[in-house]
């Protein structure tokens, strides 16, 4: 069992496997059973202002969209922050801290968008003895409408502002989460670093409308007729996160900025991923409000088995390992060739990769009258289609070595060169201005 | 009751009510609608299927298992009805693991192919249950074919010239259409008067008169000349009305399978009907099983099926096979029937063991006897009498591909003409293209 205990900004926690801010921690119940599950940690969903809660529907708060077998693969959400009273929540979170001391216990905020009102809420947090904050400037529902949430990460001179605020007002660790609602999630991150954060977690819901109600012509979830767009997460969302996070890991103005890295992560794997792509740990909703959250057994004994396997002693070990690996497009190897092999002992010859190929790509399987389907390494552009329709994963890339001919240009295969180099490319010294020597 | 399995002789009543309704049930109940939709899940919807290619009618089976699985289960089961106008009856007969299942590549993933008979069952019997055609006739064309017999090659045949706009009568010697699905096959497999309800579905695409208890060439009835001067074509769909005699002494003792089953089918009241308690029956196909197993399930004490050969050559599937043996059928194989003997309280089939080699099946000197109270034979069907002129090849009516016989404006399918096995979905595809062929004549094309 490999040693699983998370430092996270000086947050610790016995693994890196938190709850996100979400249904599943607003109350002290679920907390408790998260905890006895065997969470590490805990974001408790977001508390408001003092005074009157908001109001959820009570109507439909959730759409789903399905992979097979009603596979839960993404669900969109309009809940809104906590609906319970502030003294109720803050109660039972410091009676939650102090029976679980060794559990990490972060309590995620929303309040309006100005100096008095987070100076208040940070005093109310600190005398819970939580071991820090989460400032939500990501949910896109609802609150956005009202100035906060998504509408604050939309901006980044606000996410500035209230994290300076919070860290002038509060000797708490600030975990500012990010929206991914925006064109690049860069100039956010730079905001909260700039504001002082000490990390920031991503990503929080993407703005969504998973499904219409054929018979009602409605958005759904549809509460009395009418619907509204939500909070998009779970395995779906997992590649938009990944990307996010990683831009923040590698761009050189945030790196080592503290990630909690969020998005569709299911499994052992999902996780090991994003520390991998520069996450110091996990926050998970999806996978614990589709299976409870007895999965996080899986993914500490996954964790764990990879860890031993690969023998790091300690998470930190796998942070941002991938980061020196995800480059800009400009920067991969363009005379790397890879050709696509079907293994004819494991295929099963269910020819979807030959209609994947023929119809969408490059007509490179071709079919035998047994149902033999072979690749045609002479229009193989190593697309992977073919490997990512297959069933029963037969088929692999295989690598052509350096000075081998690649049939289908007739050219060996060179040393390592990239975009900035080619002679197509006009920013490169070599352009010819498509003009080749022969010409 | 106050007869039970182990009262001697043949005797009806052995069970109580309860449990023939038990025996008789759906041997394959059909899908739930939640357990279609994972069943569908499985589907790869292959290029090209092989389980297309090896259905006999060539159903388009990833497009309606998508079609099931996207909520559509109707226009499902038009996909099937458009080329296997009983797709009803060959989702519950078909011996779907040595054709379209035994094809899925599932198979060859893990073993276990994606239930296509069963989801086939659940398409059409959702289409049938909304009592609607999805079929219409075509714009008459002024032409009209006689269609004889009304098994599913008949009925196949029968359903595609309406839908060309051809006037059709099917000629029937039995009181009921639906040859074997009606007669022939295990109750088990069609319960709830299936075959009858198909048949009524079926002929409400309009255009199809039927005509019962009219047999070719008997007196009073109509010879073959007779309807070809009423009609433009003539489709024959006669099937196999004979049955191979034992001839062996005693053989006379025996009865032969199809009419202990067609009794069986047609029985209002199973406990009315007389069974041994001790069964043998000969042969090793379909019948034999359908046989066996249902003499076992009407209270027979035991149940034995002899066949000859060895039983990797029984023609009756694996699948068959194990129903048998599950249902408590015995199964002896390597022992051809010497003789049956009538002795006190009953009878004695004799058997000599067989070997296979070289030069055949060989009778060895190693003899042995089971008691019987009632045998029932299974050895085959045969032809019966054909009209003048209609040539045969081997034991069926000699055919070209198109179905079309030695005799202008005839042609044959189903079990009466060659190619396959002897299946209701061969049957099925043979009318159907016999049809095409007609039509093609009729039009002249």
């Amino acid at each position: 069992m490999a040693d699983l205990r998370s430092n996270f900004i000086g947050i610790k926690s016995p693994n890196p496997f938190w709850l996100a801010s979400a249904p599943p921690t607003d109350k002290e119940y679920n907390v408790r059973r998260a905890y006895e599950a065997g969470w590490g940690g805990v974001v408790w969903k977001t508390l408001g202002a003092e005074g009157p809660p908001v109001v959820n529907v009570s109507g439909p708060r959730y759409g789903v969209i399905y992979g097979g077998d009603r596979r839960v693969m993404g669900i969109n959400n309009i809940e809104l922050i906590t609906d319970r009273p502030l003294e109720v929540n803050l109660r039972e979170i410091k009676s939650v801290k102090r029976d679980y001391p060794d559990r990490a216990l972060v309590v995620s905020l929303m309040v309006p968008c100005d100096e008095e009102s987070w100076k208040a809420i940070l005093a109310h947090v600190e005398d819970t003895g939580a071991d820090g904050v989460e400032l939500n400037f990501g949910c896109p529902h609802g609150m956005a409408e009202r100035g906060m949430g998504s509408a604050v990460g939309q901006v980044p001179e606000y996410i500035e502002m209230v994290t300076r605020w919070v860290k002038q007002y509060s000797r708490m660790p600030c975990i500012v989460k990010l929206t991914p609602n925006v064109t690049s999630i860069l100039p956010p991150a730079l905001a909260a670093k700039r504001g002082g954060a000490d990390a920031v977690s991503l990503i929080n819901t993407v703005k969504s409308v998973t499904s219409v109600n054929l018979d009602d012509f409605c958005p759904e979830p549809m509460i009395d007729g009418k619907g509204t767009h939500g909070g998009y997460c779970g395995p779906a969302v997992k590649p938009i996160a990944l990307n996010m996070v990683g831009e923040i890991a590698r761009y050189a103005e945030t790196r080592g900025l503290p990630i909690s890295g969020i998005g569709g992560v299911t499994t052992w794997r999902d996780a090991a991923e994003f520390l991998a792509m520069g996450a110091g740990n996990v926050q998970v909703c999806t996978a614990a409000m589709t299976y409870g959250f007895k999965v996080v057994q899986e993914m500490i004994s996954g964790l764990s088995d990879y860890m031993d396997r690969k023998g790091f002693t300690s998470v930190e070990e796998i942070v941002g390992r991938a980061v020196p690996n995800f480059s800009e497009w400009q920067h991969l190897n363009l005379n790397h060739v890879t050709k696509a092999v079907i293994d004819q002992e494991d295929c099963i010859k269910c020819g979807r990769c030959y209609a994947a190929c023929e119809d969408t790509s490059h007509q490179a399987i071709a079919m035998g009258e047994d149902r033999t389907f072979t690749v045609k390494d002479e229009e193989c552009v190593a697309c992977n289609l073919c490997v990512d329709v297959c069933p029963v994963d037969c088929i692999s890339m295989k690598t052509l070595p350096l000075g081998t001919v690649d049939p289908r240009t007739g050219r060996k295969v060179a040393p390592y060169a990239n975009w900035t180099t080619h002679p197509n490319n006009p920013g490169s010294s070599n352009y010819t201005c498509g003009i080749t020597a022969a010409e | 009751m106050t007869n039970s399995q182990f009262t001697p002789g043949v005797a009806p009543g052995r069970l109580s009510p309860e449990r023939y309704a038990a025996n008789f049930q759906d041997v394959a109940p059909p899908l739930t609608a939640h357990a279609a939709a994972v069943a569908a899940d499985r589907c790869y919807f292959c290029h090209d299927a092989p389980c297309a290619t090896a259905c006999p009618t060539t159903i388009d089976i990833p497009l309606f298992i998508r079609q099931i699985a996207t909520g559509t289960p109707e226009a499902a089961a038009k996909t099937i009805f458009s080329q296997n106008i009983l797709g009803g009856m060959c989702a519950r007969v078909c011996p779907t693991e040595t054709l379209c299942e035994g094809a899925c590549v599932r198979m060859e993933a893990e073993g276990k192919p994606v239930e296509i008979g069963l989801l086939q069952r659940f398409a059409t019997d959702t289409l049938l249950e909304k009592q609607g055609h999805p079929f219409t006739a075509g714009a008459p064309t002024g032409h009209s074919v006689a269609v004889v017999g009304g098994g599913p090659a008949g009925l196949a045949c029968a359903h595609r010239l309406a839908l060309k706009g051809h006037k059709v009568t099917i000629y029937e010697a039995k009181p009921k259409l639906g040859g074997l699905d009606e007669y022939g096959i295990a109750a088990y497999k069609a319960p709830e008067d299936f075959a009858a309800r198909e048949v009524a579905w079926l002929l409400q695409v309009g255009g199809i008169e039927v005509v019962t208890n009219w047999a070719l060439g008997r007196a009073g009835d109509g010879t073959l000349d007779d309807l070809l001067g009423r009609h433009d074509a003539v489709f024959l769909g006669i099937g196999l009305s004979g049955v191979n005699a034992l001839s062996l002494p005693g053989g006379e003792l025996a009865t032969p399978a199809t009419e202990f089953i067609a009794a069986l089918r047609q029985a209002d009241d199973l406990a009315t009907l007389p069974v041994g308690r001790k069964v043998v029956v000969i042969g090793g196909g379909m019948t034999a099983v359908d046989a066996a197993v249902q003499a076992k399930l009407l209270g027979a004490e035991t149940s034995t099926i002899v066949y000859r050969r060895a039983q990797a050559e029984m023609p009756a599937s694996v699948h068959e096979q194990e129903h048998a043996a599950t249902h408590g059928v015995r199964i002896i194989c390597n022992a051809a029937p010497v003789a049956i003997h009538a002795v006190a309280g009953g009878l004695e089939v004799e058997f000599a063991r067989t070997e296979t080699g070289g030069a055949g099946l060989r009778m060895l000197d190693d003899t042995f006897r089971l008691k019987a109270d009632q045998v029932l034979s299974a050895i085959g069907q045969t032809l019966g009498a054909l009209p003048e002129g209609v040539k045969t090849a081997g034991p069926k009516i000699g055919t070209d591909g198109a179905g079309r016989t030695s005799l202008a404006r005839v042609w044959a399918g189903g079990d009466c003409a060659p190619a396959g096995e002897d299946l209701t979905v061969n049957a099925v595809a043979q009318g159907r293209d016999a049809a095409e062929d007609i039509h093609s004549f009729l039009m002249g094309a």
